[in-house]
């Protein structure tokens, strides 16, 4: 059923309470009892199957494309390819370049060349083994490197650098008597939500527009680029949301939805395309892979006076977010420290590897495993603690980016490292306690010597922008409507799992003194919301929550101004009811003020507005910040090259707790995703080729992984935020990576500088 | 001897048998009647033998609460119970099921009265996205089945074939803790 709410929903809606309360989710009845309609689950009868035909090979040429043996198939309703796209042939969420069929050339495995539509998945699969395609190999481009130094022919029209970005900053000469350097590399990272990719597409009668029900995270982002595929006017192309099973980035790029819609359209019936998990990791992007070089000057005392850097991130086949991605990683080189002078240079290419763009960090992960290898060497050439040398850089509101701008945030970075040094090390002896082999790195089985067991701590800090960056407007707009004792909201932002449903109706309770609060369905017969990224729904979406429901409230003052004849002005909200603040017996409840009365208002919240960046990487880019520090504690069997979290401690500026068990939930969940980079998780490319695509051999921490957290959350309201809270969605998961990886480091006493580290970087 | 005899013809109807449905299947559209007690109500299908038990229940049945999260019976997304032991459903063939009881989440709430262990993980923030919601839910009631008052380390390792990519695990462990202590 997904959205809108149930009467179930409601009555939970009934019990539960204000901005600032733990409030558990309004879908939460549904999805405990599996009645929450996931993509996958939406029923309707007589629907068609769809299934996308992927070139097998990472660069080659389309030589012959032959569907005709497809048709032969019985069951076979519409088989499309590159010729039948009516609109714009290329979609991306920057710059268009990617088909929606490969015609001539192909640039990635797993690239679509054509799509079918049946009666059943069985038809599907077959029509698809039927259809011809004859390659021409051609060279593939698999190392970044070649895409920089220009030794590859270009794959694709726009040529194999999507980005190169500098930032200089101060004096390129200043240095200092300490020196430290480092190179640091970041393996493919997945999002692997649970919910595969779904979706059902419903034509309209004589195919003049189409309604597509799916998990996205970005409604009006995928109509605007699906609209101009099928070449169809916006107002012809329906999004509704279906449930999202997470997403983390990994669906803020169109996959299916072209496909689906098409196929619809042409056979004039309903077309349901659902992946199953091989597919999906061919099917959407991914993190990017990194390689890093870093070099810090400082003085003696251990304070930063320049930093050195490199990126290079491998973009794949075609450009997403790639190059939105690198003014992360390039603005964010200093991390949550104070820098004047800087020498940054980035790239993103263009590779025959899979397209890499959004995920949770977003360009941020790469920077701070850089950035933080490179404080502890820095702590160790001034013999300083690592605790002690971050809080000697800490930056500080007011303080100055390499990048110019100005942190106008509340940013304890100093809190945030003192209150994580504050929480406890664990009580858990070196290798568990008592004799369970469970608690021992790797496990009952991988039979870690306890003898050779050794502990290490290690820190990771982190700043993270939030919020679209270099221009962007990227808004937020909401509708809320007060009728008898009733808000009703609506919305186009993208429910994922992160529990936007949850604040939205703390905020029109808090505001507007009901118990009940309805959430219209999600789709896009409303304005933008914009994406769920970039750590941005709180705050936008948030934001123009609390905007629209502050005008009814308004409006609400006033009519019940005119029905006492006073001063709507002296008007306040008190529990459920309107109250004369100068004659306080003078109340009447929102319900019977509201009886027969409609008061709606839509609002649109726009955040200040950013700039570009000049070619030397100068503007203030970004909306706003966060930041986090992390502390890991691992044992680790350095002859095995296992290793077991033990603990995480955490303290994160979340300037207010909205839901503090909605918060906490996101701190775990990131941290999981971090602890996956840093000891486990990637995608193991050979020339172009994904060599894990399934959860067999793509490792995801389990129960067993998840190590305790400790979690202190700081609440420095920020004057800048509509509700004085910032996102807190991915800050979790970007510096807990380098904390563990420190850790490995110092359980073991080597230098590691890859993620994930692997067994054989820990006893080789 | 007797007993010889008996075992060999078995085994020759049952290569017949075999050899039967293997030309049934090759040919397509082979399928076979079961009846399952779904949800405590009888229900009698026509399925393909190869049929998973977990696309019997999605798609034959409609009862979609039960979710494919990885093809590789990695995720546990899918876990029921048959015979009230929990099951991944993907690692059954529907047929397998005849003649058994299958629950699925649809089945555990009396009417609007949740179960215990559907009101733990919604009080205690149990999930996020949800999609591995139901499966956790049957695989945690299995555990209390079978252990009523587990330790949060018992809790971990019976469940370490159950994936969630949200929550981090630990607001999980809460809800059946809290379930179990309720």
């Amino acid at each position: 059923m997904g959205y809108p709410v149930t009467d179930s929903e409601v009555l939970i809606g009934r019990r539960n309470g204000l901005i600032g309360d733990s409030v558990i989710r309004p879908d939460g009845v549904e999805k405990v009892r599996g009645e929450f309609r996931f993509a996958s689950d939406l029923p309707m009868e007589g629907a068609l199957w769809g299934a996308t035909l992927r070139s097998l090979h990472p660069h080659a040429r389309i030589k012959r494309l032959d569907v005709t043996p497809a048709w032969a198939i019985p069951g076979v309703e519409a088989i499309i390819t590159a010729e039948d796209v009516p609109g714009k042939s290329t979609y991306g969420l920057i710059f268009a370049d990617q088909p929606v069929f490969a015609s001539d050339v192909v640039r990635y495995v797993g690239e679509p060349i054509a799509a079918v539509a049946a009666d059943h998945p069985e038809t599907c699969r077959k029509a698809l083994a039927a259809i011809v395609v004859e390659y021409e190999l051609l060279e593939p481009l698999t190392d970044p490197e070649r895409a920089v130094d220009g030794s590859h022919p270009p794959i694709h029209p726009d040529g194999n650098v999507i980005r190169h970005q500098r930032v200089l900053c101060g004096d390129s000469s200043a240095t200092g008597p300490v020196v430290v350097e480092g190179s640091y590399e970041m393996g493919m990272q997945d999002q692997a939500f649970l919910g595969l990719e779904a979706a059902l597409a419903l034509p309209d009668p004589g195919g003049a527009g189409v309604e597509l029900h799916v998990a996205t995270q970005a409604m009006h982002e995928d109509l605007h680029q699906i609209a101009a595929c099928l070449g169809l006017p916006e107002d012809k192309v329906r999004l509704v949301l279906a449930g999202v099973g997470g997403a983390f980035g990994g669906r803020e790029d169109l996959s299916l939805q072209v496909h689906t819609c098409l196929l619809a359209l042409r056979t004039g019936r309903p077309v349901r395309v659902h992946y199953g998990r091989e597919e999906s990791f061919l099917g959407h992007i991914h993190r990017h892979p990194a390689t890093i070089w870093m070099r810090h000057h400082a003085t003696s005392d251990g304070r930063i006076v320049k930093i050195e850097a490199r990126f290079l991130l491998d973009g794949g086949a075609y450009a997403s977010t790639s190059s939105a991605v690198l003014v992360n990683a390039v603005t964010h080189a200093q991390g949550p420290y104070v820098c004047h002078n800087a020498v940054v240079d980035g790239w993103s290419v263009r590779t025959n590897n899979p397209p890499c763009g959004a995920m949770r960090g977003f360009g941020v992960v790469q920077a701070c495993f850089a950035h933080e290898g490179q404080m502890d060497k820095l702590a160790a050439a001034c013999g300083l603690s690592p605790v002690e040398v971050r809080l000697r850089n800490a930056m500080r509101t007011g303080d100055r980016l390499i990048t110019g701008q100005v942190i106008e945030n509340v940013a304890p970075v100093e809190r945030c490292i003192r209150e994580t040094d504050a929480l406890p090390l664990p009580d858990e002896p070196i290798g568990g306690y008592g004799d369970d082999p469970m608690r021992l790195p790797g496990g009952a089985g991988l039979t870690a010597d306890r003898s050779h067991i050794r502990r290490g701590i290690g820190w990771g800090v982190a700043i993270k922008n939030m919020m679209y960056s270099e221009g962007f407007d990227d808004y937020s707009t909401a509708r809320c409507v007060l009728e008898d004792g009733v808000a009703t909201l609506k919305f186009a932002t993208a429910e994922v799992g992160q529990g936007f449903v949850t604040i939205a109706q703390q905020i029109a309770r808090t505001l507007l003194g009901v118990d009940e609060v309805r959430l219209d369905r999600i789709d896009t017969t409303i304005g933008s919301a914009g994406s769920t990224s970039a750590s941005r729904q709180t705050w936008m979406s948030g934001g123009a929550v609390d905007m629209a429901c502050r005008r009814v409230r308004e409006r609400l003052f006033e009519h019940v101004g005119q029905l006492w004849a006073t001063d709507p002005i002296r008007l306040v909200i008190e529990g459920d009811c309107v109250v004369d603040t100068v004659d306080p017996a003078r109340r009447i409840s929102v319900s019977d003020a509201t009886s027969g009365v409609r008061l709606a208002e839509t609002a649109e919240y726009h955040h200040p507005p950013t700039e570009p960046l000049d070619e030397n990487g100068q503007g203030a880019c970004h909306t706003a910040f966060a930041f986090v520090a992390h502390r890991a504690v691992v044992d680790v069997d350095p002859q095995l090259g296992l290793v077991k979290v033990v603990q995480i401690a955490t303290a994160q500026d979340i300037g207010v707790a909205l839901n503090p068990l909605s918060v906490i939930g996101q701190l775990e969940g990131g941290i999981a995703q971090g602890l996956g980079l840093a000891v486990m998780e990637e995608i193991v490319m050979q020339d172009g080729r994904i060599r894990n695509p399934s959860f067999t051999d793509y490792l995801l921490p389990t129960f067993l992984d998840m190590p305790a957290v400790l979690a202190s959350l700081i609440e420095e309201p920020d004057p800048r935020a509509p509700l004085g809270a910032k996102g807190v969605g991915e800050p979790p998961c970007i510096s807990v990576t380098p904390a563990i990886v420190a850790a490995i480091r110092d359980a073991i006493g080597k230098d590691l500088h890859r993620v994930p580290v692997r067994p054989q970087d820990i006893c080789l | 001897m007797m007993h010889g005899l008996r075992k060999w013809g078995m085994m020759t109807s049952v290569i017949s048998e075999i050899s039967a449905l293997v030309g049934h299947v090759l040919s397509g559209g082979y399928t076979v009647q079961i009846t399952v007690n779904v949800n405590g109500t009888a229900q009698t299908s026509d399925v393909e033998p190869r049929q998973l038990l977990v696309h019997y229940v999605r798609e034959t049945l409609g009862l979609t609460g039960t979710n494919v999260g990885c093809d590789t019976s990695s995720c546990g997304a899918c876990t029921l119970h048959v015979n009230g032991q929990s099951t991944k459903s993907c690692t059954m063939l529907a047929v397998q099921a005849d003649g058994q009881s299958v629950t699925t989440i649809e089945g555990i709430a009396k009417g609007d009265e949740l179960h215990p262990m559907q009101k733990a993980f919604m009080e205690n923030h149990g999930l996020q996205c949800g999609y591995c919601t139901p499966g956790m839910v049957m695989a945690a009631i299995g555990i209390l089945d079978e252990n009523p008052k587990p330790t949060e380390d018992e809790v971990r390792v019976a469940l370490e074939g159950n994936l969630c990519r949200c929550t981090g695990y630990h607001n999980i462990v809460k809800s059946i803790l809290a379930c179990a202590n309720g």
